[in-house]
């Protein structure tokens, strides 16, 4: 999965422009990074803009419409941007272990586990995914022998990461950096593994199961099929050298899947309460607090980066907590609107959308943890009015498919 | 792709446009199509009621999109004698027709000396598409 992503489409929204229109935007874009399929997007007349240090496609026929296609049908993401590790080594996972709160003795080779990197402060470094290869027998280059594990991280981050990872793994696990060499592309929605399948006749996708992964071939290419995603849909993620990145994308399309840009692609995430780094969480959110407690494994011996931190904030409790919010009205809550409770200011909105599955607007926000309870009244401040909010549960969408 | 930008209008570098009727001094406003297309899909909009007063160059209501919130902004000192309930009910429609059944509100202006600084269609087209 790639995961986090999207969306800055609040904090570098390309708004209305403003006079005089020569654009910060486009000379902005000048020194951004492109993927493989930019000049598809210019031939596709995708509305383009820059994320994380890369110009990418925000939307093409619109972010009601390719939302819908992936609840509905399939819809194709280029993820390109997104950061690509490959870990080698004998030691590799025990390593990577020292990073990250979750279990990774659980993890097994064709298994991925969506975890998080923490600074000393149990602070999210980068949320991302680790995909257990097994075991490699260093005989391609870069590689050493033992375990291989890929690991797939946010663009904005990718960098930060690395020299993170440079810095905690020792000589005998190899970081190769794919980042520039490998393209990836998303295909979601509940038709999207049969879509997918009429391209890779060779492969059995319907036998990889929810968070498995193979590698294989497309298009006589190598590659990585991970069934993950960034939606809340079934669907893949997969990962071809980036010669090989047009042609599917083409394919794709002719097989009547919907291109879809990071608009929908935040929609998405956001419907099913998925945090997106650098907004919802960052190197001042702890797992604990961004509702990801699920992944900390305090009861397991294995020592990380963070964890003292984490142990005396869950014997304490976590002052605050991400919450989902559902608004009444059609205002939508966005990005650092403040959220009040008896008239005082008690937290902040992270991300909000008008929900175009279910129709009415959606946020999540950090709240004291008293108020952290689903059915709870708070008010969010919208351009200087407030308008009532009740905290619900996440994911505010789950797929039935 | 091309986008109309009618003679008979003025618009603002904000983007909004102004319909003139100088026999009784009313102002229709609206919101270009270059500007509705940059927005993507409109979900929400929040206008003034009728008899409100509204001052050139200072919001009078705003537009929200999927992805973005804008102001709105008034091209004439004047009062509100009419807006849109149509298009708040159905914020989605405002792409069909811009500059005609999508307009916003309707202004009694005091004067229409705010659109001094208002830009004719070949202005407004060449600013937005810097050409």
């Amino acid at each position: 999965m790639l995961r986090s992503e999207t969306s800055k489409v609040e904090s570098q929204r390309p708004s209305l422009p403003k006079s005089p229109f020569q654009s910060p935007l486009l000379t902005a874009m000048a020194n951004l990074l492109r993927t493989p399929l930019h000049a598809l997007y210019l031939e596709q007349k995708a509305k383009m803009m820059p994320f994380s240090g890369w110009e990418m496609p925000v939307q093409f026929s619109g972010i009601l419409q390719e939302h819908a296609a992936v609840r509905q049908s399939a819809g194709a993401f280029d993820i390109s941007h997104m950061g690509k590790f490959v870990l080698t080594g004998e030691d590799a996972i025990a390593q990577l272990q020292k990073l990250v709160p979750s279990d990774l003795s659980k993890l097994t080779p064709g298994k991925a586990q969506y975890t998080v990197l923490l600074n000393e402060q149990g602070g999210i470094i980068d949320d991302l995914i680790v995909y257990h290869q097994g075991t490699t027998d260093g005989a391609e280059d870069g590689e050493l022998q033992g375990e291989k594990v890929t690991l797939i991280v946010n663009a904005g981050t990718t960098h930060k990461d690395k020299t993170w990872l440079e810095k905690h793994l020792t000589k005998t696990v190899s970081l190769q950096d794919l980042s520039q060499t490998q393209a990836l592309i998303a295909v979601q929605g509940p038709s999207a593994t049969a879509k997918l399948q009429q391209l890779c006749p060779d492969e059995n996708l319907a036998a990889i199961s929810r968070y498995g992964h193979q590698t294989g071939q497309l298009f006589g290419h190598p590659a990585f099929f991970a069934r993950t995603g960034y939606t809340g849909e079934d669907g893949f993620e997969v990962m071809v050298p980036i010669e090989a990145a047009a042609e599917l994308w083409q394919q794709l399309i002719a097989l009547g899947v919907t291109p879809c840009g990071l608009g929908a692609r935040d929609t998405l995430r956001l419907e099913a309460a998925m945090a997106l780094y650098g907004q919802d969480i960052d190197d001042r959110t702890t797992p604990l607090e961004a509702g990801l407690s699920w992944l900390v494994h305090l009861d397991k011996s294995a020592d990380f980066i963070g964890r003292s931190v984490l142990e005396e904030q869950k014997s304490a409790g976590p002052s605050r907590r991400l919450v989902g919010l559902r608004l009444e009205g059609r205002n939508i809550a966005r990005h650092d609107y403040p959220i009040l409770h008896n008239a005082e200011s008690v937290g902040t909105v992270t991300s909000g959308t008008l929900s175009p599955t279910l129709g009415y607007p959606i946020a999540l926000g950090y709240v004291p943890t008293a108020l952290a309870k689903v059915g709870t009244s708070v008010e969010v401040a919208i351009r200087g009015k407030t308008f009532p909010a009740t905290i619900t549960k996440r994911p505010f969408y789950k797929s039935t498919k | 792709m091309a986008f109309d930008y009618p003679d008979d209008l003025q618009y603002l570098d904000s983007h909004e446009y102004a319909r003139v009727d100088e026999e009784d001094n009313t102002v229709t406003v609206g919101i270009s199509a270059f500007a509705i297309d940059q927005m993507g899909d409109v979900v929400f909009l929040e206008l003034p009621d009728i008899g409100d007063t509204v001052e050139h160059g200072e919001n009078f209501g705003t537009i929200e999109s999927v992805k973005a919130v804008e102001d709105l902004k008034s091209p004439v000192d004047g009062a509100v004698i009419d807006r849109n309930e149509a298009l708040i009910e159905s914020p989605e429609e405002i792409a069909n027709d811009p500059y005609g059944s999508s307009w916003l509100i309707k202004v009694k202006a005091d004067d229409l000396a705010g659109l001094d600084e208002a830009m004719s269609a070949e202005e407004y087209q060449q600013q937005v598409e810097g050409e």
